[in-house]
């Protein structure tokens, strides 16, 4: 948008979440939601320049090979190179350029380089697990990582994650941010798994799962994943509030 | 193809590595900013009143003049370029996180009024499957008597969204953020 002729506050409201396509708080299954989610109802905000406003970022966020997770170290991480890509659109489905993406995940063996990691499987010397990159003008990004293994928790008797990667996003907006996970297809864990479970609506669940691509498989090289990632968007016709 | 937003997934235990061993980002304003300088403690509390050790807290604000640093801020005025209006820390074991920043000015609001100065806020942790909003203001400010948001929230839940300034330390102010119980913090459906 364009500076208005005048100083009043001419914004395009984001539109707001079907039902059921985000999770809820609490959500019992997920044990430790129970103390960290409010009790009294969330107070509805009609949006304001504080929430359609947000950072922005540059070229300068990010160095070289930041988003290919096996070139950190000065050797090759264990376990099976993967390349994953996608678009990040928003809800009109329009590019979302230059947003940032930032991942993070466990290594090949289910371990994250975290101090407060105790799951008994080998730390990889030649794996940090973490990168980030912007998107391009078309939306588009583009990692090279190591598959994740999956990994053992605390919530209930026997629990594992489902292999995953945590991706946090920045749209245009405060109100755009993104936190959530991609996991992979034909996972045996899903049925357990309270965290992939506690989105009610079941296409929107089925969409964190990323989906095997041939031509983003490179021979000889690495197979090859696409993981396309919705943020709001704005309604259509600005107004004045 | 409908374009559903991706849903949301908590940030867990491990978010460190990704987001805030290399990239914490405590200062809000840099020293040369315009404004009053804040200093700001957030503490996040569970609903035991237990220290939440692994929450990850975001801001954004204007500058001291009222303009977000942003294309679609439609105010005629320029932003302080020593002012970048973004900070994010994880908090220690105490539940505990620290800014440096200004207090921002009051930037425009609904039905044509100004917001009071207020930093906007959000938190994510492990036990959060997504994130919750919440806002800043300050305490003593009178444009508190006026804010279109805090005119939102019942009056005896309004003094959650206030930071109290530290008597003993000028310039410095904190936050409690109960996530749940008594004295829970308002959070906004965004």
């Amino acid at each position: 948008m364009g500076p208005s002729t005048n100083e009043r506050s001419l914004i395009t409201p984001y539109r707001r979440h079907a039902a059921g396509t985000q999770p809820p708080a609490p959500y019992e299954p997920y044990k430790s939601t129970i103390k960290r989610s409010p009790t009294k109802p969330l107070i509805f905000l009609p949006h304001t320049l504080s929430e359609v406003t947000g950072p922005l970022f540059g070229e300068d966020a990010i160095a070289e090979n930041d988003n290919d997770l096996t070139r950190h170290y000065p050797g090759e991480p264990q376990g099976e190179r993967i390349i994953v890509t996608g678009r990040v659109l928003d809800s009109n489905g329009r590019p979302v350029p230059q947003a940032l993406i930032e991942i993070w995940q466990a290594n090949a063996a289910g371990r994250y380089r975290h101090a407060k990691d105790q799951h008994p499987a080998p730390v990889d010397p030649n794996f940090g697990g973490c990168g980030r990159t912007l998107t391009d003008d078309n939306g588009s990004y583009r990692f090279v990582t190591i598959a994740p293994g999956a990994y053992p928790w605390f919530n209930h008797y026997n629990a594992w994650r489902p292999r995953h990667i945590h991706l946090s996003l920045f749209g245009r907006a405060f109100l755009t941010r993104l936190v959530t996970q991609m996991y992979f297809p034909d996972d045996p864990l899903f049925p357990y798994d309270p965290i992939f479970n506690s989105i009610p609506d079941e296409k929107a669940r089925q969409r964190m799962i990323c989906k095997f691509d041939m031509e983003t498989t490179q021979p000889q090289w690495a197979l090859g994943y696409k993981f396309n990632i919705i943020l709001r968007g704005p309604e259509q016709t600005p107004f004045e509030t | 193809m409908d374009f559903v937003p991706t849903a949301s997934q908590t940030v867990g235990p491990f978010f460190r590595i990704g987001l805030t061993e290399k990239y914490s980002k405590p200062c809000i304003a840099a020293p040369q900013a315009k404004g009053e300088r804040v200093g700001l403690s957030v503490r996040v509390l569970d609903g035991d009143g237990a220290p939440v050790n692994d929450a990850l807290i975001e801001i954004w604000q204007a500058d001291a003049s009222g303009k977000y640093k942003h294309p679609d801020d439609p105010q005629s005025k320029t932003s302080d370029p020593g002012c970048d209006g973004f900070g994010r820390l994880g908090t220690d074991e105490q539940g505990h996180c620290q800014f440096d920043t200004i207090k921002p000015g009051r930037v425009p609001g609904p039905g044509n009024a100004l917001q009071a100065p207020h930093l906007n806020v959000a938190v994510f942790a492990r036990g959060m499957l997504k994130q919750f909003y919440t806002r800043i203001y300050f305490a003593g400010d009178p444009a508190n008597q006026q804010d279109p948001v805090l005119a939102l929230v019942p009056a005896e839940r309004r003094e959650t969204l206030v930071a109290q300034s530290d008597p003993t330390q000028p310039g410095f102010w904190r936050f409690e953020m109960h996530l749940q119980g008594e004295g829970e913090t308002v959070f906004f459906d965004v």
